[in-house]
């Protein structure tokens, strides 16, 4: 049984829908990620799993139970670190790990947590005295304190320098080895393509991909670069010809290309053999050859629209 | 019931919060009693004044004094405290956990309205000690009156709360507020000294019954009911009103 279920999920504010029917499931122990541009409903869906707001359509289920029927109970399994929150500003970080700690059944030990996200110095510094990263780091304790099922973790990393991001996400790893549940919003493909196992990809509140990192990168168009400098130019009937080209730049078939002589090519697999043997066959020395996958970046791009 | 109104962890929590509030601490706890005490050491404040029916103004600012602390508790305090709570997202982050955040709704009120009381038993000692004001002859229609009054006082901050999207909105009413609810409690004019007319009309009020319960009970008669019924109303109806228009975001 899946630990997180949606289904259908629909939530309007005013006459603008945010969610439109987003559908997806997180099976136990999985690191799922919920990515798309800004607005395209991430965090409505995944406040509708906490509990936090309550859909207009469609199910929502964790580890089987309603979040905003059975709220309390899906709470005690259900850690969260949310997009905007704060604490009171005297409140000093032991004071506040305490506190949530004191709101689980059976809470995790708050002081190897605090350590292991760099807060051990700062158990007697006050709230409003923390930086922006501290704070971040204390949100990710406090949703971990009580010993989680399932972590919603929306924008996970937003704000940590790079050395924090990598440490965090390496606990996050750490988490899921646990067993742990993990729904991540994120806009950072690299923190997407590390963590996530599946990742849906959300636009103007629907799902427009769901698959692996790597599915996802296969299934954009163009999903290998090939470069080159051509030692002379080549023609652009065979360039044309290539099989699976998506497209072409810098050639002979572009004029207005880049005039270094640089040819890249997007296409496939099928596309890289094409070049090789027709560089083979026409004895034109590819220098600096370079070929690489696209990355998640470019998927995301061709999977989600420009905002209008 | 299955939600945690009353959490000890989050009573514990807000109770050491407000004691690391110096500026919440002196007008709930102090400001009161330091009132009191520079006027009662106004020479003419401790001579009997026919016009109040032979009382001393000190004796009838020791009520004044009871009753201000709990008007600055209910009408800045309390809605000051949970409007920043709502700004901030502490009660939206409080809601993603097992523990609602009516939680810090009640350890608000918990700790306002034990400041009130406190406030108000530092008056009565200074008034006793210093100024050798009477205690109330009636000390447990005293302790009801001040008792309702409280909750009286806290139900008004709860619907300020309720209506405040900011807390600067907050600011702004609780002070406008706050002056006819002094007025009421007789902190210029003590209502004892108010022309007839002004006390009956003063009396409807939550303030100016709780201030009319407590001079009764202080010269040792049962508080009037009419005066309790009035702090009852009051704190039905704005609870109601308060818990019907509350929001946690």
């Amino acid at each position: 049984m899946p630990v997180i279920e949606v289904t259908d999920l629909r939530k309007t504010y005013g006459d603008r829908p945010v969610v439109d029917g987003v559908s997806f499931a997180v099976e136990e122990g999985e690191i799922f990620g919920v990515l798309g541009p800004n607005g395209a409903g991430k965090t409505t869906t995944v406040e509708c799993v906490e509990g936090l707001r309550v859909p207009d359509a469609g199910r929502v289920r964790v580890t089987g139970l309603d979040p905003v029927a059975d709220h309390e109970r899906v709470a005690r399994v259900l850690g969260a670190q949310l997009q905007q929150s704060e604490l009171q500003a005297r409140l000093t970080v032991r004071e506040a790990l305490e506190l949530y700690a004191a709101f689980y059944p059976r809470p995790a030990d708050w002081r190897p947590l605090a350590e292991r996200l760099g807060l051990g110095a700062k158990l007697d510094t006050r709230f409003g005295k923390l930086s922006g990263g501290q704070k971040q780091r204390l949100f990710i304790a406090l949703a971990l304190v009580g010993n989680p099922r399932v972590v919603v973790l929306d924008e996970l990393t937003t704000g940590l320098d790079p050395r924090a991001r990598r440490e965090t996400w390496q606990l996050i790893e750490d988490v899921r080895a646990g067993g742990v549940t993990v729904l991540l919003v994120t806009h950072f493909m690299e923190e997407a393509q590390r963590l996530c196992d599946r990742i849906a990809v959300l636009d103007r509140g629907r799902v427009a991909a769901l698959d692996t990192p790597a599915g996802l990168i296969r299934r954009s168009a163009g999903a290998t670069v090939i470069s080159f400098t051509p030692s002379a130019p080549l023609d652009d009937e065979d360039l044309r010809a290539l099989p699976g080209l998506v497209s072409a730049e810098g050639s002979a078939a572009d004029p207005a290309g880049r005039g270094d002589g640089r040819v890249t090519l997007t296409g496939t697999d099928e596309t890289v053999n094409a070049v090789i043997t027709l560089l083979a066959r026409t004895r034109v020395t590819a220098h600096q050859l370079r070929v690489t996958d696209t990355t998640l970046d470019d998927a995301f791009l061709d999977l989600t629209e420009a905002p209008a | 019931m299955t939600t945690d109104v009353f959490h000890t962890a989050v009573l514990r929590t807000e109770l050491r919060l407000f004691r690391r509030e110096p500026g919440a601490l002196f007008w709930m706890l102090f400001f009161p009693t330091v009132l009191l005490a520079i006027l009662g050491s106004i020479p003419s404040f401790r001579e009997a004044d026919p016009a109040i029916g032979g009382l001393r103004p000190v004796d009838a600012y020791v009520p004044v004094a009871v009753l201000l602390g709990l008007t600055v508790g209910g009408l800045q305090g309390m809605p000051q405290v949970l409007t920043g709570y709502r700004e901030r997202g502490i009660l939206r982050r409080m809601s993603a956990t097992p523990v609602r955040p009516a939680a810090l709704l009640s350890a608000q009120m918990v700790v306002c309205g034990g400041a009130a009381l406190l406030s108000a038993l530092l008056a009565l000692a200074v008034g006793r000690l210093a100024f050798d004001v009477a205690l109330p002859e009636q000390p447990l229609g005293y302790l009801l009156a001040l008792l309702l009054a409280v909750l009286a006082a806290l139900s008004l901050g709860a619907l300020l709360s309720a209506l405040s999207r900011t807390t600067k909105i907050a600011g702004a009413v609780g002070s406008a507020a706050l002056f006819p609810a002094m007025f009421c409690a007789g902190v210029w004019l003590p209502v004892q000294a108010m022309p007839d007319l002004l006390a009956r009309i003063v009396g409807w009020t939550p303030f100016g019954a709780a201030a009319q319960a407590l001079n009764e009970a202080a010269a040792g008669g049962w508080p009037g009911w009419s005066h309790l019924a009035v702090l009852v109303a009051w704190t039905v109806v704005l609870t109601s009103a308060a818990s019907r228009r509350f929001r946690w975001e």
